[in-house]
């Protein structure tokens, strides 16, 4: 069984956000509006965050490409009171949207504020509800539960089943997250971290990799390469 | 009232508010009803348009409904501390405010649990709580230790009454044809039998040395929800104790508040008095004098080691944009019991009611500043935010208040606010000790005894 994981090469991204715009379309999230999206409602499953460090003049700019880290010790999962968050075989940290009673406890228990609540019911512009993922995997989830990041996995049962039909073994490399296909610079890396042969699984060693808040014991999967 | 058995002024007092009721009680609860409509009406809003009309926001996925959660579990104490431990202490001055304590608990509770259906995303999906319960999760634990606590203490404040219901039922003769029912079923038969009252006083205590311990763990898990996570000042030993010292604190004061009123509006100054104010007041100073401890460890601690994120809210709490909140909070817990309580002149009514009144709102106070400060400071920086209610959460608050005070109002308008065969008992005690006194005698007629008309 693979251990999915994901490298971000903060060397490589230009904070262009097409990655966010390449999972809003694949994942069917909601458009808040800018009002909202200012309160801080806005729902973006991998958001490009700026962060200053520094104060002026002695001051850097970063962006972090943010996804769900899918922990291998997630402080979401063991809170939830009715199992509605958990972590697959494949070590995806995913929501049953359909159990979600929306206490909102995972929200407040991940240290990365990956977890978007639904606010309102979800809406879309009509062009944009015209172009909606019509798989029922990433069907809209309905008002009041939590969402978020899934590293794609319809695409994962989309790659494991067309290896099926078209009679071969699925590979690692089979299936990647719409952002990592998307990525302009590509500055992000996808696969099997239990491969020693993987790209993601070396990058993951290199020097320059680490995680956010690795010291908090939650085993991210997701690794970033520092930017010089 | 021709048909009337002679009734003492103990029961004369106690059936009064049950057999009248004057223009007083309507106005304030037509004045409470209002607030409580509008509570409603947001609630209302807010269940068909989404919890968008908080001020929630990611990441502070918690507001005051939290707080209010935080408090009103913590004041249920009240019931428990009053009734529970002062009985198994035998503290006789409990006797004649035990019930209006009990009464407390149960509806606090009530509240308490409200909060967390109002902050619910999806409030129809409740029982998936019992289909797929988690009990890793802490909610989990508040569900199931909240449950036990809920029921236990309705038990608790049941058990007792049973003498007093049946009072009702064979001196109310011309009692409203559904009081005479309520009173006949819910008497369940007693008839004062000294075998009866061997068994109900036994079936107390045992509820009362219950009772404790799952208080004690109410207030724990309920510290726990945020104790249990990594969050910057949530994640703490000293939550579980602290929450029960503030329990305690908020549960006398707010106890105060209510017995004072119902004090004044029925009368009842001739067995509520002063030995009750001044031993509950030496116990809400002695309470915010536990209470400044804590919170000294807590964010002395804190400064001392000044560990970037836990200093970060920290100092948001202490010098930055909660100062108001935070030094307001401590003026209102510490410095305003304190500058009354410690004399004997302040633990009267009018000086405790005072008193009480900072400490609920300064104990609200803190129950927000526990929830939202680390909420707002998370450790990555970059997803700072900031809360503030909005008047969808201000309504729903006020209402949630109103509504505990109604509730407990029309209890007593329907069951008698004083347990009268326990006052009974007190004032027979302390007749024979009187003279005993003197023999250094530890009351040989502890036993029963029963009204002699």
């Amino acid at each position: 069984m693979p251990r999915w994981g994901m490298v971000i090469d903060l060397d490589k991204c230009v904070a262009c956000q097409s990655c966010s715009v390449a999972c809003r379309m694949e994942n069917n999230t909601p458009i808040a509006g800018p009002e909202e999206a200012e309160r801080g409602r806005a729902i973006l499953w991998n958001e490009v965050i700026p962060s200053v460090e520094g104060e002026y003049p002695n001051v850097k700019m970063r962006f972090v490409p943010r996804p769900c880290m899918h922990c291998d010790d997630p402080a979401c999962v063991k809170v939830c009171p009715v199992q509605a968050t958990y972590k697959n075989e494949d070590g995806i940290v995913l929501i049953d949207y359909d159990r979600c009673i929306g206490c909102r406890f995972c929200t407040v228990a991940c240290p990365y504020s990956v977890r978007y609540f639904n606010w309102y019911e979800p809406q879309w512009p009509d062009a944009l509800r015209a172009h909606l993922n019509p798989d029922p995997e990433v069907a809209p989830r309905p008002k009041g539960v939590v969402e978020k990041c899934t590293f794609c996995i319809q695409r994962l049962h989309q790659a494991q089943q067309q290896a099926k039909d078209e009679g071969r073994v699925f590979q690692a490399s089979d299936y990647v997250p719409a952002c990592v296909e998307t990525c302009t610079a590509r500055a992000r890396y996808f696969g099997d971290l239990d491969d020693p042969n993987s790209l993601v699984s070396q990058l993951a060693k290199s020097p320059r990799a680490y995680r956010l808040l690795e010291e908090l014991g939650t085993q991210p999967k997701v690794f970033y390469l520092r930017d010089g | 009232m021709s048909a009337q058995p002679q009734l003492s002024d103990l029961e004369r007092t106690v059936f009064k508010p049950l057999q009248k009721t004057g223009l007083g009680f309507y106005t304030v609860g037509a004045a409470l009803g209002l607030v409580i409509l509008w509570g409603a009406y947001m609630y209302v809003a807010q269940l068909g348009q989404g919890l968008g009309l908080t001020g929630m926001s990611r990441p502070v996925y918690w507001g005051v409904y939290l707080s209010n959660f935080i408090f009103f579990t913590g004041i249920s104490m009240a019931g428990t501390l009053i009734s529970a431990i002062l009985r198994v202490t035998q503290a006789n001055w409990r006797r004649p405010i035990t019930r209006l304590a009990e009464a407390i608990t149960g509806f606090a509770l009530a509240l308490g649990a409200l909060q967390i259906l109002i902050d619910m995303g999806r409030v129809d999906r409740l029982l998936n709580v019992l289909i797929y319960g988690r009990f890793q999760s802490p909610m989990l634990w508040d569900f199931t230790c909240i449950g036990v606590y809920f029921l236990s203490s309705i038990f608790y404040l049941y058990l007792p009454m049973i003498p007093d219901l049946a009072r009702l039922r064979d001196k109310w003769t011309d009692a409203p044809k559904w009081r005479r029912w309520l009173y006949r079923v819910l008497a369940l038969g007693w008839r004062g039998s000294a075998e009866q009252f061997h068994r109900l006083e036994k079936l107390i205590s045992l509820m009362a040395i219950v009772l404790i311990p799952t208080a004690a763990m109410v207030h724990t898990v309920v510290s726990w929800l945020f104790g249990m996570t990594i969050q910057p000042m949530w994640h703490s030993t000293i939550f579980g104790p602290y929450f029960i010292v503030g329990a305690i604190f908020s549960g006398i004061a707010l106890l105060f508040i209510f017995m004072t009123l119902i004090r004044r509006a029925w009368h009842l100054e001739a067995y509520i008095g002063d030995r009750q104010y001044n031993y509950l007041g030496l116990l809400l100073l002695a309470m915010s004098a536990f209470w400044m401890y804590f919170t000294l460890a807590e964010n002395l601690t804190t400064f001392y080691g000044a560990v970037t994120d836990e200093m970060t809210v920290d100092q948001a709490k202490l010098l930055g944009s909660f100062r108001w909140l935070f030094w307001g909070m401590v003026f209102l817990n510490a410095v305003v019991p304190f500058a009354i309580l410690v004399w004997r002149r302040g633990r009267t009514p009018l000086g405790t009611f005072v008193a009480s009144i900072a400490v609920v709102i300064g104990m609200w106070l803190e129950r927000y500043l526990i929830v939202i400060p680390s909420l707002t400071r998370p450790r990555l920086a970059f997803e700072w935010a900031s809360y503030l209610p909005t008047w969808t959460e201000i309504a729903i608050t006020f209402g949630s208040f109103a509504l505990l005070a109604l509730l407990y109002l029309v209890f007593f308008k329907i069951f008698p606010i004083m347990a009268l065969w326990e006052v009974e008992e007190g004032q027979t005690i302390e007749a024979r000790r009187a003279p005993a006194t003197a023999l250094n005698d530890q009351s040989p007629g502890f036993g029963r005894t029963m009204p002699s008309d």
